[in-house]
């Protein structure tokens, strides 16, 4: 039943992420011009003349030219068949390569501050339940209050500061001045270990704090219910009865957002990352849609929407696979 | 007397420390289960009969309730050993004492069969769960064969294959089956059903009733059996206690208390049920006024202010003793403790 769950849903995926690839197209085609009248411009501004037999030349050379159709199966089966995303015009660099440099230390961030969110979010919301209106429990309301009201640029600016002051730190970016532009080693691993939980406890304070509060009102919802007290009229020590029912039931709104990690993951946090220099995805995303930079901006749109999409499928899977009323309620 | 004694209970009272005020949910109730008896408790929502029960697996839930008094002796000891009971009142309700107790020794079938069994894992595993817990030397399989076994003892059919559902793909009739499955799986020498029958449909109650009696003769258990339905209790009672508002107010063997009530709110609670054999349009008799208030509890007698025996003077002054008026037969009513004459008075009228 759920391998034809599965398989039903992979096929839904195709006519889906054909769609998106359309919608990412037009998307980046939207805005009045195109790249070549802001290159021109800025090569006039520079002094440089430009002929029109030039710009036609530059326009048939990146296919500019042709009908918008066409333009899109060209973009289209470079990507699929070739992995060629095309060239930014602004990094005039292919952009696999510009997302080759940036994907894995995103990456690296997200997972770190997923994970993060994890091992903070769940035993707080689980013992804020468990321990209704104590201290503790006053004191996470309060400082979860706090991390979803703040934007995490501003707390990222407020720590910048601090450590500059108070400690005469630079906060800034994942390496140390030395490591910056050297190769991978060792101490290159070492030295962004202690630099990346900087970013990781800022971009993750908003998400903790929210998760936080989404657990610790499930698991109050949960822990009223009958088969709490069954469980514990069996003889169960509280933890492990605890941990086996409704921490089990309460954890559904946490594998439901893994799908929405994903395209996170890829992403990473545009405000956040800009603040603290660090060489993410998400600034160069920014850049390339006010540059119109639409190979680059089309690309990072196209596997965002493609990883959402994705992570989507994941989280429905493991819902449906983790929990057995929607295993045989919504499936069958 | 006291050596067929399996728990005894004295004095026991349950106070919930609510913002509002206290709440004497439970204030001085005393009874004993015998073995293999059936003791059934009686009364309205509200009246601390699920407390009652909650109290003896320390289930109460702290804050804001609280034992504040009294004992519950759990006897251990076989015919005539004095010397092996168990003070439950006075464990640590998180402890390894009650926790060894718990499933093992008492258990429990609740009211909601919806909602009782955990809704993630499968009965079967729910139920091999507590045989592990409490039976040593059982190892998984063995616990599996013991957890088919007892679910197919209960009347469920293809029990190989139910093991392995989930509780929403039961009925509730099936599932409060399987909950008295897992209840009975470590063979407990008391069972208490918090109105175990309460939210299933007629026929349904009827069976599980039948069953329950048929288990109980089988496994030689007593049972505790709470519930607010008086028929229901005249099928399966060996003796009851009607409780109203925290108290016991009348406890007598199960005939004699259908045959004869004496307290005023017993008599209401009979006359309230509808005859097959009534007049057509005669109107059914309500007890006056409705549960007084739990922060608001008239003074003297609790029952009152609804009572229609009513003695100005002397019902609202004091609260009555709990006074034996015949053997087996307990009532607290100053109707009885008072000269012979009223009580013939009473009867008379």
């Amino acid at each position: 039943m759920l391998t034809q769950y599965i398989g039903r849903r992979l096929l839904l995926l195709g006519p889906l992420l054909f769609i998106i690839s359309i919608i990412s197209f037009v998307l980046i085609q939207l805005p009045p011009g195109d790249i070549l009248n802001m290159e021109v411009l800025r090569l006039r501004s520079a002094g440089t003349q430009v002929s029109e037999e030039q710009v036609e030349a530059l326009r048939q050379l990146y296919g500019l030219d042709k009908s918008l159709p066409e333009q899109y199966w060209l973009w289209i089966t470079n990507i699929l068949f070739e992995g060629n995303f095309g060239t930014s015009f602004t990094y005039v660099k292919p952009v696999s390569e510009i997302l080759a440099a940036r994907v894995p230390l995103t990456a690296a961030v997200s997972i770190f501050t997923a994970v993060f969110v994890w091992i903070m979010a769940v035993p707080i919301g689980v013992y804020s339940a468990t321990h209704q209106y104590s201290l503790v429990d006053y004191f996470w309301t309060f400082v979860s209050f706090i991390g979803v009201a703040t934007p995490g640029f501003l707390l990222a600016l407020v720590f910048l500061w601090m450590a500059f002051v108070m400690f005469d730190i630079s906060a800034i970016g994942l390496f140390s001045q030395e490591y910056e532009s050297a190769p991978w080693s060792w101490a290159k691993i070492i030295n962004m270990l202690q630099h990346i939980w900087i970013p990781i406890v800022i971009i993750g304070m908003a998400h903790t704090a929210g998760m936080m509060r989404t657990m610790r009102g499930m698991m109050l919802d949960e822990l009223n219910k009958q088969y709490v007290i069954t469980a514990r009229s069996k003889g169960l020590t509280e933890t492990r009865l605890l941990v086996k029912y409704p921490v089990r039931t309460s954890m559904n709104p946490v594998f439901s957002t893994i799908g929405w990690m994903l395209p996170g993951i890829i992403s990473g946090e545009v405000l956040v990352s800009m603040v603290l220099n660090i060489p993410t995805t998400g600034p160069v995303l920014l850049q390339a849609l006010l540059n119109q930079d639409m190979f680059l901006a089309g690309s990072i749109v196209f596997i965002l929407s493609v990883l959402t999409v994705i992570g989507t499928l994941i989280s429905d899977i493991l819902l449906v696979w983790l929990d057995p009323r929607i295993r045989y309620e919504g499936v069958a | 007397m006291a050596h067929d004694s399996l728990l005894e209970i004295k004095n026991l009272m349950t106070y919930f420390h609510l913002h509002e005020g206290i709440v004497r949910a439970v204030d001085g109730v005393s009874f004993e289960v015998r073995r293999g008896q059936t003791l059934g408790i009686i009364g309205e929502s509200g009246c601390g009969k699920s407390v009652t029960a909650h109290s003896i697996l320390r289930l109460v839930p702290s804050p804001p309730g609280n034992i504040v008094n009294g004992e519950i002796l759990l006897h251990r000891g076989e015919n005539g050993n004095e010397d092996g009971f168990v003070d439950l009142a006075q464990l640590d309700p998180r402890g390894a004492d009650i926790r060894a107790i718990r499933g093992a020794e008492i258990s429990m079938v609740f009211q909601e069969p919806m909602t009782s069994f955990g809704p993630m894992h499968t009965i079967g595993n729910q139920i091999i769960e507590s045989i592990l817990l409490h039976q040593e030397g059982v190892d998984g399989s063995e616990a599996r064969e013991l957890a088919i076994e007892n679910l197919r003892r209960v009347g469920i059919p293809r029990a190989e294959q139910i093991v392995d559902a989930y509780p929403h793909q039961l009925s509730g009739g099936m599932r409060q089956r399987a909950m008295i499955a897992m209840a009975l799986s470590c063979s407990p020498r008391l069972l208490i059903a918090d109105e175990p029958t309460t939210a299933l449909d007629v026929t349904i109650q009827a069976q599980i009733l039948e069953l329950m009696t048929a288990l109980q003769e089988e496994y030689g258990m007593a049972v505790i059996f709470i519930t607010h339905n008086l028929g229901v209790i005249a099928e399966v009672a060996d003796e009851v206690a009607v409780m109203y508002l925290g108290r016991i107010v009348e406890q007598a063997g199960v005939n004699e208390l259908f045959d004869n009530p004496q307290h005023p709110y017993t008599q209401g609670l009979l006359n309230s049920i509808p005859h097959i054999d009534e007049a057509k349009l005669a109107r059914l008799r309500a007890i006056e006024g409705v549960v007084p208030d739990p922060y608001d509890i008239p003074s003297g007698c609790a029952f009152s202010d609804r009572c229609p025996s009513f003695m100005p003077g002397k019902c609202d002054s004091a609260m009555p003793d709990l006074a034996a008026t015949g053997p087996e037969h307990r009532v607290r009513c100053f109707l009885y403790s008072e000269a012979e004459e009223i009580v013939t008075e009473v009867a008379d009228g």
